[in-house]
Formats: C-alpha cells, sequence, structure tokens
C-alpha cells in the first residue's frame, strides 16, 4: 500500500506550464498543430483586415486604382518592395486556407460520429496540415511568377 | 425534476458558449459557401481576370446585399473567435476588456469602409 503511493507520487506533475521553458519541449501532435495555427491564422487575418478591405477596394473601385493595386505587388509601395506585400498577401494565402480546412474539419466532426475518434482525428488533422500547406505552395508559386 | 423557470429559475448569468458555438458554426457555413461561389465564378470566366471581370462580378445589387451579408456574418464570427481567445489567453481583465472593446472598434470600421467599397461601385 505505502509503496504504490511512493510510486504514484514519484510520477512527475506540471502544475502550470511555463510558456518559454516548456512549450519549446512539449511535442504537439497534429491535431494539437492545427489547433494551435487554427488560432493563429484567425489572428492574421484579424489583424490584416484593413490590408483585406484595401486590395478589395482598390481592385474593384476603378481602373486607375486597379492599376496600384497591381503595382503595389509588381513595383512596390509606402518606399516597400512589391515582393513584401506579396509575401504579406502569401501569409494570408496559407492563413484563409489553413483556417478553411481547420473549420471544415470542426465542421466533419461535429456532425459525425466517427471522425472523433483518436486515429480518424490523426488523419483528418495531418490532411488539414497537408492541403492547406501544399495549396500554399501552389498559389504562392503562382503569386511569385513561377508558372 | 426541480423547477428551474419562472421565478424559480436558477440564474447564474451564464451562457454555456451553445449560442456562440452554433453562431460560429452558421457564419462559417456562409462565408464558404460564399468562398465557392465567387472562386466558382471565377473560374467559369473564360479569359485572364482583369478589372472589368472582377468588378462586374460584384455590380449587381443582389450581389452586394449578398457580399455585405457574408461581411456581417464574417464580423461576428470574428468577434466571436476573438473574444474566445482573450478568455482563454488574457487574463487581466482590464486588458481583456480594452482588448475586447478594441476588437468591436476595429470590426464596425473594417465593416464601414467594405459597406462604402460595395455600394460606391
Amino acid at each position: 500500500m505505502s509503496d504504490s503511493a511512493t510510486i504514484v507520487k514519484s510520477r512527475p506533475e506540471f502544475r502550470n506550464i511555463n510558456a518559454f521553458s516548456d512549450l519549446p519541449s512539449y511535442r504537439l501532435p497534429a491535431a494539437g498543430w492545427v489547433s494551435i495555427l487554427h488560432r493563429i491564422s484567425g489572428v492574421i487575418m484579424f489583424v490584416l483586415l484593413p490590408f483585406i478591405i484595401w486590395m478589395f477596394d482598390t481592385s474593384i473601385s476603378s481602373e486607375i486604382s486597379f492599376a496600384r493595386f497591381k503595382g503595389a505587388f509588381n513595383i512596390g509601395m509606402l518606399g516597400l518592395p512589391g515582393v513584401i506585400y506579396k509575401l504579406i498577401a502569401l501569409a494570408l494565402v496559407w492563413a484563409f486556407l489553413h483556417h478553411f480546412c481547420a473549420g471544415v474539419r470542426h465542421l466533419w466532426s461535429d456532425t459525425h460520429h466517427k471522425a472523433v475518434t483518436k486515429q480518424s482525428g490523426k488523419k483528418s488533422a495531418t490532411a488539414t496540415l497537408g492541403i492547406s500547406i501544399g495549396l500554399t505552395f501552389v498559389l504562392g508559386a503562382k503569386l511569385f511568377g513561377l508558372y | 425534476m426541480a423547477v428551474n423557470y419562472g421565478t424559480k429559475r436558477n440564474v447564474v448569468g451564464a451562457h454555456y458558449g451553445t449560442r456562440d458555438w452554433l453562431a460560429q458554426r452558421i457564419t462559417a457555413s456562409l462565408m464558404a459557401a460564399f468562398t465557392l461561389l465567387v472562386l466558382g465564378q471565377i473560374m467559369l470566366t473564360k479569359g485572364a481576370i482583369g478589372y472589368d471581370k472582377w468588378a462586374g462580378a460584384f455590380s449587381s445589387q443582389w450581389m452586394k446585399v449578398l457580399t455585405f451579408t457574408i461581411i456581417v456574418a464574417m464580423v461576428y464570427h470574428i468577434w466571436v473567435g476573438m473574444r474566445d481567445i482573450c478568455m482563454d489567453y488574457v487574463k487581466p481583465v482590464a486588458i481583456r476588456l480594452g482588448l475586447q472593446v478594441f476588437t468591436i472598434v476595429w470590426l464596425t470600421a473594417c465593416a464601414a469602409w467594405s459597406v462604402q467599397v460595395l455600394w460606391r461601385l
């Protein structure tokens, strides 16, 4: 009795997580990565919302503003080269794709009982990461004129 | 079963999140459907997408009304998400309240701008 009590006590206890010392060594499963990236991608789009509306505004208002819209990415704007704006757009492309795929995954597990097992959760999480990163590469290559 | 309605209702002030959960799903589904609609419209267009075709896609009144509805859904969706993040990570009440007020102001300003863009066309 006393032996088993000491064994239980000797197990490591994590009372509180120190973000700086514990999080880097914490191995997150695929579903955990999908989850935290779902939040991060959401915040990225929230912060860049004015840029998104600026793109909508300039691309749609007139021929002249459409030229300014294209110029920001091809030439640059506000003293920054075009490649900076392309990188911001690429970050938005990834954020949208990841948020979209992770959201569909949520809807899928809300409506399908089979989807919430440990195995299929891992499978759908891996698929989410694979599809969103893969499509980001495809669209990023187009954005940077590789094809 | 104990009576838990009317004057006997046990008032706890909590919403338990079902409304937010449902709202998040419904607004997300609307936005996803809209995304596929716009994407389909662009992919069905023949030739390069220039200014005319892009602006043309948003020129009809029904498309403006639909886009506006999606923007409202998006603002609500962002509010629920940002509030969740604030509640999870920001514990000091003053900073959390400040961030939530900032979120509301930010979203209102962005919504106003996009409405102006839509109906100026």
